[in-house]
């Protein structure tokens, strides 16, 4: 044991924070910009849209440092693989990058993904050379399958996007850490600190969080918070967890009391 | 001659790039793409790409997303 956190790698990039932030939904650039910088994070997604032609100054590449931020475009709005393959090829010729947080939506009530057509974009993007991380639900045989596929991490869901639900998925979310040979990046409903604390404890090699600092009554703060939050949730995993028990454990020793009548003590 | 340019109607003079369009509105080509009739036009080739009648543009670029 070395005492150094370990790093994170993701098809041979490293990674020193474990945190990655999104970057929708902030009130400003220069806000989102300081919140970034403040969560420490170097992996920042970004979505792809139609340029608003009545608003063309609000070009959110303006607002971010490619020299210190590692760029993750996503697929969001795509419905199915066609779609998610067809905003991949358009981010990958706008970003110059060929890294993709892969999300394949049809239902815009639950955002929930849908795994089929996930595994179909998966193995389509991965023979075009795409890093793709799939956003998922928390299935761990989804989680193998995409694996197999080709994906470079796999991204299961604590609960659906931006609902600030934690991580309802644990059960699978720990058998998914538990099989995966890729890193698995704790994404979507993570509302809070603790729970992204959680999410690291189980074993997670890292987690996705947007609405709930873009949202906060102070991003800059929230952004910090998350940041300490996902430092100590990993640094408690490497240090190995003690296993929970139903019954009592002292902490204190158990012999050596004085023989005299205790009673003083509590009156 | 009329293209459409993200959905709306649009007027270019004939002969014209799509790198001609992108300037007269005052964006950034290098952090855009474009596609036209459903093909991709990365932002290096914008100005060999002359428009065409009826042509459908869609300007894209990156925005805040999760």
């Amino acid at each position: 044991m070395s005492g150094v956190a370990e790093m994170l790698t993701i098809s041979d990039t490293q990674f020193p924070s474990r945190l990655f932030v999104g970057t929708g939904k902030f009130a400003s650039s220069g806000l989102m910009r300081k919140a970034i910088e403040a969560s420490g994070a170097q992996m920042v997604t970004v979505a792809l849209r139609r340029i608003d032609l009545d608003n063309p100054d609000d070009d959110i590449m303006q607002a971010l440092d490619r020299d210190k931020i590692h760029f993750l475009p996503n697929t969001s709005g795509a419905r199915n693989a066609d779609e998610a393959v067809r905003l991949a090829r358009l981010a990958r010729a706008a970003g110059n990058t060929n890294w993709l947080k892969l999300e394949v939506t049809p239902d815009p009530r639950t955002l929930l993904p849908d795994p089929v057509d996930t595994l179909k974009a998966t193995e389509q993007l991965v023979r075009e050379g795409f890093i793709v991380l799939p956003y998922m639900n928390a299935d761990p045989i989804l989680a193998l399958r995409l694996q197999d596929a080709g994906a470079a991490a796999v991204m299961p869901l604590g609960s659906p996007i931006g609902t600030n639900q934690g991580i309802q998925t644990a059960m699978q979310v720990e058998i998914i850490i538990e099989q995966a040979r890729v890193p698995v990046v704790v994404d979507a409903g993570i509302g809070a600190p603790s729970h992204a604390a959680l999410a690291m404890e189980m074993g997670a090699d890292a987690v996705l969080v947007n609405t709930a600092i873009a949202v906060a009554g102070d991003p800059v703060r929230m952004a910090r918070a998350f940041k300490a939050a996902v430092e100590a949730g990993r640094e408690a995993f490497e240090a190995g967890l003690g296993a929970a028990s139903k019954t009592a454990s002292a902490s204190s020793p158990e012999t050596g009391l004085p023989e005299a009548n205790l009673d003083f003590i509590v009156s | 001659m009329n293209i459409q340019c993200n959905g709306e109607n649009r007027t270019v003079d004939a002969g014209a790039t799509l790198m001609d369009l992108v300037t007269a509105m005052d964006l950034e080509p290098k952090t855009m793409v474009a596609e036209v009739n459903g093909t991709i036009i990365e932002h290096s080739a914008f100005g060999e790409r002359t428009l065409k009648e009826g042509d459908r543009v869609e300007l894209i670029r990156f925005v805040g997303g999760g």
